[in-house]
Formats: C-alpha cells, structure tokens, sequence
C-alpha cells in the first residue's frame, strides 16, 4: 500500500469513499468528483476514473443521480472539448436506470455535453448513442433517447437526418405508453429542429399519430405539443393542421384531455392568429368553462382572465363575461374559488364601465359566498379592485364580507384574513380603518388560538408602521395595554409579544413613558412564564431605549428576576443581563 | 375468442377438455405435519411474460419463482416475446428468492392492529432485468424491485486500512477515516476544491480503488411506501396499462396512483354514504381493463360488476355500465345477498369478457352485453342445502378466487377440500373438470358437474376415501372439509398450467 502524504490525505480519502459502505460518504465523493478528477490528471480521468465510474453503475439511486449531474459539468476535468465523447459512455448507463430522476438528468447532462461537442464526434459518438438508446431492449433507454434527438439532429448528415427522422416516429409507436409519452413530451424539441420542409410532413404525421393515441396519457401531451408546433410553423399551415385537432381536443372524451387544453388555450391562441381565434378558439373555450367535469371548469376559470386579454373587449364582454357569470354560481366551490382569484385581473381588460355594469354584480355575489376561500381569494386582489372601481364603491359590500372571515370558525380562514389586514388598511385608508375594522383587530389577540393570536400581534405592528406612531398612539396602544390586566395568562402574555414588535416601530420615547412600565408591573405576574417573558422583552428592549433607563429601570428589574424562586425565570433573566452588558461594553 | 393451435387444427367442435397433470409442488407438507399459520398463502401472481410466479404469505413474505424450462433464459426481452415454447414442454419452476414484504404493524391512532398478511401482489414493467411489483397487506402498498446485486469486493486503497487496524479496532479505524473525510469533504470545502494545486499531469500516487465481483446476489429493495390512503381494509390492487398508475380499492373506496408518486392519490370512487347507517353495499374486488387505460370494472358485495369510465369524470361516483343478473322471482331467502356478493373479478386478457366468482357459481360476462352473463358455471351448488351450517361456521364469507386462461377457453377457481374446478367456455363445450391440489390431481368429470366424480385409479387421497365412503350427495356434500379451502390460484399467461395454493403449499399443474 501506498504511503500519502499528509497534504494528499484528504484527496486519497475522497478517492478510497468512492467505494465507502456508507452511502453518505460514497455521495460526497461523487459531489467532489472534480476535485478528485483534477488530482488525477485529464489522462488518467479519462482512462481510469471515467471507466471506473461506468463499471460502478449499480449504486443507489442517490448516488447515480449525483453521478449523473457532475458528468454534465465534466469537460474541462477530462481534458476539453476534444475529448468530450469520452463522457458519454457513463451516461449512456445511467439513461437506462428505472429510476426517472436518474434518467432525467442523465439526458440532462448528456444534452449539455452533446450542445459543446464539435460537430464530427457528434457524428461518430453522439449519435450512434441516440440510435443505440433509441433501440435499447428496455423501455427506460427509450424513454431516454426520445430527450436526445434535438441535440443529435442538428449537425447530422442528410441520410442519417432522414434515419433519425424515422427512428423518432417508429418511438412515437412504441409498444410502451411510458416511450410514447417521453416522444410526445419531446416532439416539440425535436421539432425546433427539424428542416421546414420536414416538419409539415414527417413531424405533422407523427404528431398526429399521437394525437390519436389510446392512451390519454400520451394525447394530454401531445396537447403541449399543439403549443410548440404552433409556434414553428406558418400561421397558415398552423390553422390547416393544428387548429382543427385543438378544437378536436376540447371536445375530447378525456376530462384530463380537456383540462389541459384549458390550462393552454390562451397559449394556442396566439400561435394561430387573431381571426381563427375568434371563430374556433373563443367557442372551444367556452365549452370548457361549461364543461360538464368541474375539474375542467376549474383549469379554464383559472385562465379567464389570461384569456380575456388576448381578445378584443367586445368579444371579451360578448362570450366570455357571460360564462363568467354562470361559473360565479357554479355548484362547485372550487371552480369559484378559482374565478374568484383571477376574476379582478378582468377589470382592466373590460373597462370601468363594463366592470361596474358586469364585473361589480358578479364580485359582490362571491364576496358573499358561503365557501371563505372564495371570499378570500376576491380579498386578497382588493388592490386590483380600488384601482379600477374605488373604495367607496365597495366599502359597504366588503365590511361583513371582512367581519364575516374574521369570526370564521376555522382559525386557518381567521389568519389568512389578518394576514391581508395591512393590505385593506392601506387601500382603505384611516378613517374607514378606525370606523370599522379596529375592533376587530383588538379582538383577535383575544383568540383561543395561539397561532391567531400571534397573527394578530404581528398584525398591530404592521399598522403602527403602515399609520404611524401618532396614530398607534392613539388607536393601538392603549386597547393593547388594556389587556395586560386579563385575567388569562395566555393572554397577557400575547400583549408581552406584541409590546416586543412595536417597540422598534414606536421608537425610544413612548417606549419608555408607555410601554416599558407595563412591562415591568408584569414582572411581578405571579406566573412564571409571564415573569420570563418579561426578561426576554426586556431584553429586546435594551437596544432601543437610552442607556440611562437601562440602568435606572430595566437592570434593576431583571437582577430581581435573576433571583426568582423560578429556575426559567433566572435563567432567562441571567440571559438579558448578560446582552445587557455586551450592549454597554461596545457602547 | 379463438384461442389455441389445436382450435385451429380441429375447426369443427369445441376445443378437447384438458388433461391435468401434476407438475410441481412447493413447501409440500409431510405427513401429519402442523401448518403454520404465517406460511399459510394468501396471494399468487404470475408475471406477464409467465417467466415468474409470486406468492404472498399470511407472515408478510413474498416469494419469487422462476421459470427454467426456458431454455434461453435471461436472454433479451425480445427475443423472449418471441420464442415459441416446443409442445411437451410444460413450465416448470424454481425457487428464486423471498423477502419480507409487510411487518405487523400498530395504528396507535385507532388502536388497530395491522395484519402483515400479504392481500395482493401485482407485477409491474420490468427494466433493466430487474422485476418490480407491488404488494399490499390491509393498509399499505409497497413497490418492490428485486435485482440480481454484484458482490463486491474493494482493494487496492490509497490507504491501508491495515494499517488503521493495527492502530486499534475495525469499528475505530473505520470511525478514524469518516472524521477524517468529514473534514475534508465538509469542514474545509473550499480549501480542498480551490485551493489544491495540482500539477499539470495529475499525482501518480493515487489510485483509484479496484472493484472486483466475484457473485451475484438477489437483492429486493422496497422503492416505495403508499401508506395512509385507505380507512378501510384494501381488498385489490391492478396495475394500469399506461404503465404509470395503479389503483387500490378497499371496502368503500377506489384511489388511484402514480408509481413514481407515493404522497398522494386521487380517490375515484367513493361509496360510502353519509350515514354508515345507511351502508348496504361495499366493494369487493377491482381491476383496471387490461388495455383500455381509461377503464376499470368493479364487484359489490350485492353482485353487481360496475364498469366505469375514467374519462368521463373525476369522481366515477356513476358507472358507465352496470352488470348484474336478476334474481330469479321466488328465491329469495336469508342467504340470497350474502352468496350473491362477489368475491373476486379478473378481465379476460382481450379485455372483452370478466369472469366473477360468488359463492355458488363463476360467471362470465361480456362488457359489450349487460343484460346478464354469458356463462355460469356451478361450483358449490350441492352446497345449497348446508348454506345454515356454512353461515353458521362463517365459511359462506370465504373469498374464493377465479382465473381465465390467457386464449380466454377456459376458466378456473377453487372450492373446499383444496379442490378446483376448471371449466371450458368455448361455444359448445362442457368441460368441467374437478382437480385436488394434491400430486394426484386428476379427477374428470365432465357430465354432473355439480360434484366430483371419482375415477376407480389408484389414488389414495382424503377425498377418494371419503367419496368411497360416503357415495351420496349429501352424504359427500358432509363429508367436505370445510377448513381445508383453496381459495387463491393463477393461470398462467400464455400457457395451460395452473398454480394454487393449498394452505402453505404451493401446487402447479400443466395440461
């Protein structure tokens, strides 16, 4: 056995991991495949590692997919470009593994490789890898291969264009839906690439081959493909050929085919032109938003808005705002869930005359529907709304909506609502802030649940900075100091929290004449947790008040703490003594 | 439905009845041994291809066999698909591996404890020579690959592990160099991959370690874990042709999944009422069409098979077609819904006939006539008159399996005293053979098929015995050893053999 020297040491146990029982060290080695590479040399990386790392290939899937993703960045350590082929034989294995993220990044990295390598050893390397795959015995190397062919076909000659042409469409039939599925994922790739000529006849049979499949998992793909195919040819040959098999889509029997055309309708719309669209896009859409699945009505209310955009107002009022108004009282309240949240983005789109004709009527009735999500969701965009319509328009209509949530009996719809609270408060400004919505803020950090609690204390800090201290003074503090006297400790000790976090916004002065004297009388609760709470605020408070109250009030209340019976209570209070004294050595 | 050679050679006249042979036996119990209750079988699967066979224990084991009569063996799956086996060669099996696949298991949430009985076991695609598939105990789905592993052997190592050995203990030389790389490979990452300097050429001292193999070893590895996804016990599971869900079915509920994905499913179907007062009817038994990946039939415990269509909704809460048979006016009595209710479903391979079996009969349907099957066969009609004896020992909830032969001639299930019949449903043939999972099977009898005739041969088995004995109905009918039932076999895909489960043994016939 070889003797190292002590500077190689850590190389040497980075090489020996390599082949570790432990699979935590195997897979820190592989990361460190560079440096381990470099060590060795280009020659010997190329002539040992890399041969080393192929014959090892049966490693857990873990350690494969790290294999797989250094061998993607691995030019440079095998000696450049020149000698870039040397790469792929590791990867050829590792397209062929049953575990998809390995194969995945596999292709990856071997698309990485084959996009820097010169056009010869595409030929004589890269390619005959892509057939070699593409006619592996299992279906995991045809999987792979299908990933492969826009990198290939490029620099190929004629004949062998023509071959990989072949190859592709002989996948896009392949016994295994898992092969065609991974063709029709890719096709649009490969279609980039694809001489013009060839694609209105090689690629277009192909893709209608798949268009045609049995499986609907291979047809909702191809629906992607509708896309990507759209986009390279000429619009003409695109309402020849795509259009009809979108509009065949959107009536497909598949409910999973058709909610992917609604979730990439407004995509397609683009890629055949304005007049197509009106005439076939726009009636295929709103089938699907009165799909009889309610997934479906779902994708397409989702995209309304998308959707709206790329028409004319007039075709936008005329078709779409109808059905819009049939989804805002849909029997499902996911699909109004779902309009709701993108039903404001229409607003600029329609004009403040149709949106307070049409849009307002629809918003109001689900900013009274029984579902919250669906009140939620309108709430959440009230920024889009004041833009368009103004606050006045709403307050009435938004109040109970607002009371409503915040009284909800399910605390997760309690905290979304607080957590918009700074939001209505600046689009509503002060006044109506104080008139309605102060109370409630106070009665949430009375809530049985802590997380609302805590919500609401965070929430009292964000209004004193989104009013100011004048105004905290006045609307805020006192209500929250009121409440250190409730009789549950729980309580008292959320106004403990809440004192913390708006100290920093109330600044030095009403801290120390209003804020820090509750904060000491709660040092003398006669429950502990108060006590160490007390310690842990004051703590946060010695950054911001000046040295003199330090000393004159804080230090003395908590050297008293550190004598308490209460082991917390003296370790916490021990804690802000000592920060204490760190804030006065560096001052 | 027309299915083998000898079909074609013999246009006229329905296919000759089979002649059963015993081929093989696993874990063949000798005389008055104990059965264990944890060997006890309860799952068998063959694989697509026929190559392999699965079984699943009541203790959570699966055990592989695998085909060798096979002569090219292991050679590509092409060429596989390919080979035409000789005629005179049946399949013939051997053990491969085992491994434990479920774990007694405790709900603390429910209190519940969790069987690791083996329900199910579904083979998947195989890849890369590798064989994966899934099996289920009462609550969990696991998804299996079982591999030929190297053994490796590691040597010629920059450093000596000899030498750390001397040193002290393996456990501390081993504890040595993980501290040690620790800090190479986390304490100082940028020092070694920055600042090294290494000469143009590389250092010659290093070496990388030698790998060297000497055997091979089956490995299974459990991939995934589909937990947490039913309330209620888990009855089946099939895969789906598009090779990348599966479903799971239990007593009120259908989910579906995606292989790879074992964090959610989606449920599809969904019987339970509002009020469990109101529960009349549960699902027993479901299967995905073998090639129409947006179908899937199943079986109630009222007798109903219910097609639905995956396309048409999320929620298959309404069947595309309803199959069931109306009972006859008149008949009805105490035991009319409990031997009504299905204890199992298979699609033909064609995917265009599903064969069911109740308690009394097997019948065959045709998903392109729901008016009422196309077949029924009689298994337990002589059973008729000991439905109060059978209710009364919980015998009449046994959940008997069915199976068809890969041409779709024929179908098979078992019965009490590790009996099975074998019935023909070609046009025009009465086949109907009663087999004992015994290494004397055969016992033909083709025209009283309510009850097993016996042949004067030489067989000295329980129920020839017994037979001689008691030559009644009746009397044969108590005779019937209610605890001894064979309640699971398979057929093999392409060939006629069968594999069924006798208590812990595993018994295969070829024909």
């Amino acid at each position: 056995m070889a003797m190292i020297d002590e500077p190689l040491y850590p190389i040497a146990v980075l090489i020996d991991e390599l082949k570790n029982e432990d699979i935590q060290l195997r897979l820190n080695s592989i990361r460190r495949l560079s440096t381990i590479a470099r060590a060795l040399g280009d020659e010997r990386t190329r002539k040992e590692l890399i041969p080393f790392l192929s014959e090892n290939n049966d490693d857990d899937d873990e350690v494969l997919l790290a294999m797989a993703e250094e061998l993607g960045v691995f030019i440079p350590y095998v000696g450049g470009v020149d000698f870039a082929n040397v790469l792929l034989p590791p990867l050829e294995t590792l397209c062929t593994v049953e575990e998809t993220c390995v194969r995945d990044k596999a292709v990856e990295s071997l698309c990485r490789i084959g996009a820097q390598m010169k056009e010869q050893d595409l030929v004589e390397y890269f390619i005959p890898l892509v057939k070699r795959l593409a006619a592996g015995e299992w279906f995991t190397a045809r999987v792979s291969s299908c990933g492969l062919f826009h990198i290939a076909y490029p620099s190929a000659p004629e004949t062998l264009k023509t071959e990989l042409r072949t190859i592709y469409s002989q996948l896009c039939q392949d016994d295994m839906p898992m092969v065609r599925r991974s063709a029709a994922t890719n096709l649009g790739k490969f279609a980039a690439t694809v001489e013009a000529a060839y694609l209105k006849t090689d690629i277009m049979s192909i893709f209608e081959d798949l268009t045609q499949d049995d499986q609907d998992s291979v047809r909702l793909l191809a629906v992607e493909g509708c896309a990507a195919l759209g986009k390279l040819l000429e619009p003409q040959d695109c309402v020849a050929h795509i259009l009809p098999v979108i509009v065949n889509f959107s009536q497909d029997k598949s409910w999973r085919v058709r909610y992917m055309v609604a979730n990439q309708l407004y995509e397609l719309c683009e890629a055949v032109g304005p007049e197509p669209t009106r005439s076939d896009l726009v009636p295929a859409y709103v089938r699907l938003l009165r799909d009889n699945e309610a997934e479906v009505r779902i994708a397409a209310a989702g995209k309304v808005t998308k959707f709206c955009r790329i028409l004319s107002p007039e075709l936008a009022i005329q078709h779409i705002l109808p059905c819009v108004k049939e989804l805002s009282t849909d029997s499902s309240q996911h699909v109004r869930s779902a309009l709701a949240s993108v039903i404001m983005g229409m607003a600029p789109v329609l004009g403040k005359d149709a949106t307070i004709e049409q849009l307002l009527p629809i918003f109001l009735s689900l900013l009274k529907d029984e579902f919250p999500d669906v009140r939620l969701n309108i709430i959440s965009k009230l920024d889009q709304v004041n833009q368009v319509i103004g606050i006045d328009l709403l307050s009435q209509s938004l109040l109970p909506a607002i009371v409503e949530l915040a009284e909800d009996r399910h605390w997760r719809v309690r905290l979304a609502i607080i957590e918009y609270i700074p939001l209505l408060a600046s689009q509503l400004g002060v006044g109506f802030f104080d008139d309605k919505l102060g109370a409630l803020c106070m009665q949430w950090l009375k809530d049985k649940v802590y997380s609302i609690r805590d919500a609401a204390a965070n929430n009292v800090k964000r209004l004193a900075e989104e009013f100011g201290p004048e105004w905290a003074m006045q609307h805020i503090i006192p209500q929250v100091l009121d409440m250190i006297n409730n009789p549950h400790y729980l309580y008292r000790m959320t106004i403990l929290h809440a004192i913390s976090l708006l100290a920093p916004v109330m600044g030095p002065e009403i801290t120390c004449s209003k804020l820090l004297p509750v904060v000491i009388n709660a040092s003398k609760d006669r429950v502990p947790n108060i006590k160490f709470n007390v310690a842990k605020v004051l703590q946060s408070l010695i950054p911001i008040v000046d040295q003199s109250v330090v000393e004159k009030t804080i230090r003395p209340c908590l050297v008293e703490l550190s004598e308490d019976p209460d082991v917390d209570v003296r370790f916490f209070a021990t804690q802000a003594l000592q920060s204490s004294d760190q804030v006065m050595m560096s001052t | 439905m027309n299915g083998g050679d000898e079909v074609v050679a013999a246009p006229v006249g329905p296919p000759q009845p089979l002649e059963w042979k015993f081929s093989q036996v696993f874990g063949e119990r000798t005389a008055g041994e104990e059965v264990q209750e944890v060997d006890i079988i309860s799952a068998i699967e063959f694989d697509r291809t026929g190559d392999h066979l699965a079984t699943g224990d009541r203790g959570g084991r699966v055990v592989l066999f695998e085909r060798t009569d096979t002569k090219d063996h292991g050679s590509s799956r092409r060429d596989l698909e390919r080979t035409d086996y000789p005629i005179g060669r049946h399949p013939e099996f051997r053990y491969k591996t085992e491994f434990q696949s479920h774990e007694p298991e405790f709900d603390y949430l429910k209190s519940l404890e969790i069987e690791e009985k083996i329900n199910k076991i579904r083979w998947c695609q195989t890849a890369n020579g590798a064989l994966f598939l899934l099996s289920t105990n009462d609550k969990t789905i696991k998804f299996w690959k079982v591999q030929e592993k190297k053994i490796k052997k590691i040597s010629d190592m920059n450093l000596d592990p000899l030498k750390a050995v001397a040193n002290g203990s393996v456990a501390s030389s081993s504890n040595s160099v993980c501290s040690r790389s620790y800090l190479a490979n986390g304490g100082y990452p940028d020092r070694s991959s920055n600042d090294f300097s290494f000469p143009p050429g590389g250092i010659p001292l290093l070496r990388l370690p030698m790998v060297t193999t000497h055997e091979t070893n089956l490995m299974a590895r459990c991939r995934r874990v589909y937990a947490h996804a039913h309330d209620y016990h888990i009855n089946s599971i099939s895969n789906n042709s598009d090779g990348e869900t599966f479903i799971s079915a239990d007593d009120l509920r259908i989910n579906l999944w995606n292989l790879e994905i074992s964090s959610q499913s989606f449920n599809i179907v969904d019987v339970k009422p509002a009020n469990m007062e109101d529960l009349t009817e549960v699902i027993t038994s479901a299967e995905f069409h073998p090639t129409h990946c947006n179908t899937l039939a199943y079986s109630s415990s009222k007798g109903s098979i219910r097609l639905i269509d995956l396309r048409q909704s999320a929620l298959c809460d309404s069947h595309a077609k309803l199959f069931e048979e109306q009972e006859a006016p008149g008949s009805r009595s105490f035991f009319t819904e409990i031997i009504a209710s299905i204890s199992d479903i298979k699609f033909g391979q064609d995917g265009r006939y599903i064969l069911s079996r109740d308690y009394m009969t097997l019948k065959l349907w045709d998903i392109n006539m729901d008016s009422g099957p196309v077949s029924t066969f009689q298994v337990h009609e002589y059973l008729r008159p000991k439905l109060c004896d059978l209710y009364e020992n919980d015998s009449i909830f046994d959940k008997f399996e069915c199976c068809l032969s890969g041409d779709g001639l024929r179908v098979a299930t078992g019965s009490y005293s590790n009996l099975f019949r074998v019935f023909g449903c070609a046009p025009g043939t009465t086949e109907a053979t009663t087999l004992e999972a015994s290494k004397n099977p055969m016992r033909r009898q083709v025209q009283t098929p309510s009850r097993p005739s016996r042949s004067l041969s030489s067989s000295i088995t329980r129920v020839v015995r017994r037979g001689a004995e008691s030559p009644g109905v009746d009397a044969n009918g108590n005779s019937f050893d209610f605890t001894t039932k064979l309640l699971h076999l398979a057929w093999h895909p392409t060939e006629h053999s069968i594999a069924c489960a006798a208590a812990n043994s595993l018994y295969m016939y070829y024909a």
